[in-house]
């Protein structure tokens, strides 16, 4: 029974011009312009969207979280990536 | 045995969970932490979609346009309720599909209250005051479960809940005002829901079997008797201020604990209910067994549609 299934999507919904498209939930739907018209009546029913983007959640690749460590940790110790790092002299304008 | 390399993993999952930090769906977890939200979620999903049938009874019958768009939206936000619970349900493995069918099968729960007839139009009043208010109780905490995906579907309902409480309130407020059988009408549905309400919160403390575990993974952040205690501490007020009475003899103000003393809950009933003998459950059983067979050709349908139409593309 479980092949007759809809496949399951991942649904991102900008809240407003101005701002990037961002996860928000999932849902089954038979294709994507149905996964469009569900995500409106599931995610958008008190305005919080004006455009809707869905992506089938197969075709995601996502990181390892196993991999966490060894991916994200290097940037810990580069702390000489952020502006913060250096000194300034007193005095010193718009920089 | 457990290897050693369990072990280590358990403790670093403890550890994550002691420290405030959220499980995510690839993360490795304990079987058994899996399977109790598994369990958790998708009854709770299951509620959401079985509490759209007590209150869709009356939106044919709804007194004005304005209680009846509000009831459709009420019940609409139920499915989407439904909704985002089986999707966090399905990040942990859950078959959809199986899943509803165990609880056609009566394998898998839901909450009992759905299990009360709705005889009144009174009854939508106590509905979304009392048992979306009780809802709230126990889904405020749960929006800091330790399971993210699931702590922020809770986010999303929470949001949408408290219209559904304002707007039962009304109801009994406008109704509770009335004529004097508008009045009686309030009182004596007030009377049949005050229970079972209470009940919502499951068994006491001390008869939970899930609890200790639960608490300890922050799946459950508040016992059943706190949150019950809170709930006719909250609601006790609300009632004196439209003029409707409890139905509790025993009820009285608790100075030293600063809260209501209430009498025993009528755990016979309780599991009387859950175990199927309730007044409604064989309805409800029915009634989504109905919906789930008689919408297996639309879902047929919409699938070989979109098979045509990707043939037709690739063509
Ligand atoms: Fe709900
Ligand atoms: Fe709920
Ligand atoms: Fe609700």
């Amino acid at each position: 029974m479980s092949s007759n299934e809809w496949p399951l999507w991942e649904v991102f919904i900008r809240s407003k011009q101005g701002l990037s498209h961002k996860h928000v939930g999932s849902l089954r739907a038979a294709d994507a312009e149905n996964a469009i018209n569900n995500a409106r009546d599931v995610y958008t029913r008190r305005s919080e969207g004006i455009s809707i983007w869905v992506v089938e959640s197969k075709l995601i690749s996502a990181s390892d979280p196993k991999e966490a460590d060894s991916l994200f940790d290097p940037a810990d110790t580069k702390i000489y990536r952020h502006p913060t790092f250096y000194e300034v002299p007193d005095g010193v304008l718009h920089m | 045995m457990k290897d050693i390399n369990i072990e280590e993993k358990e403790r670093e999952f403890q550890a994550k969970i002691d420290a405030d930090i959220k499980i995510e769906p690839n993360d490795w977890m304990p079987a058994e932490y899996r399977k109790t939200l598994i369990r958790q979620i998708s009854q709770h999903a299951h509620s959401e979609v079985v509490g759209m049938l007590p209150e869709g009874n009356w939106i044919t019958r709804a007194p004005n346009l304005r209680r009846k768009a509000v009831l459709l939206a009420k019940v609409q936000d139920e499915a989407g309720h439904g909704l985002y619970l089986y999707s966090a349900a399905e990040t942990l493995g859950s078959d959809r599909e199986a899943s509803i069918d165990d609880m056609h099968a009566g394998i898998a729960k839901y909450s009992s209250i759905f299990n009360y007839p709705t005889l009144s139009w009174a009854d939508m009043g106590m509905i979304g005051w009392l048992v979306d208010g009780a809802a709230i109780s126990n889904q405020v905490p749960l929006c800091r479960c330790s399971y993210g995906p699931y702590a922020r579907a809770m986010v999303r309902v929470c949001k949408e809940e408290s219209f559904h409480q304002r707007q039962g309130y009304e109801i009994a407020t406008t109704l509770a005002n009335g004529t004097p059988e508008q009045k009686a009408m309030a009182q004596e549905s007030f009377n049949r829901w005050w229970w079972p309400a209470l009940m919502m919160f499951g068994p006491t403390d001390a008869a939970s079997k899930h609890s200790a575990l639960s608490m300890k993974w922050k799946i459950k952040r508040v016992s059943n008797d706190e949150l019950r205690q809170q709930f006719v501490n909250v609601t006790v007020p609300q009632a004196e201020l439209i003029g409707l009475t409890i139905p509790d003899p025993e009820l009285n103000w608790n100075e030293e604990k600063q809260g209501y003393d209430f009498g025993t809950i009528n755990w016979e009933e309780f599991n009387q209910v859950v175990q199927g003998n309730g007044p409604c459950n064989k309805e409800r059983l029915d009634a989504r067994r109905k919906a789930k067979e008689n919408g297996v050709w639309v879902r047929e349908a919409a699938l070989a549609h979109a098979e045509k139409r990707k043939a037709k593309m690739a063509s």
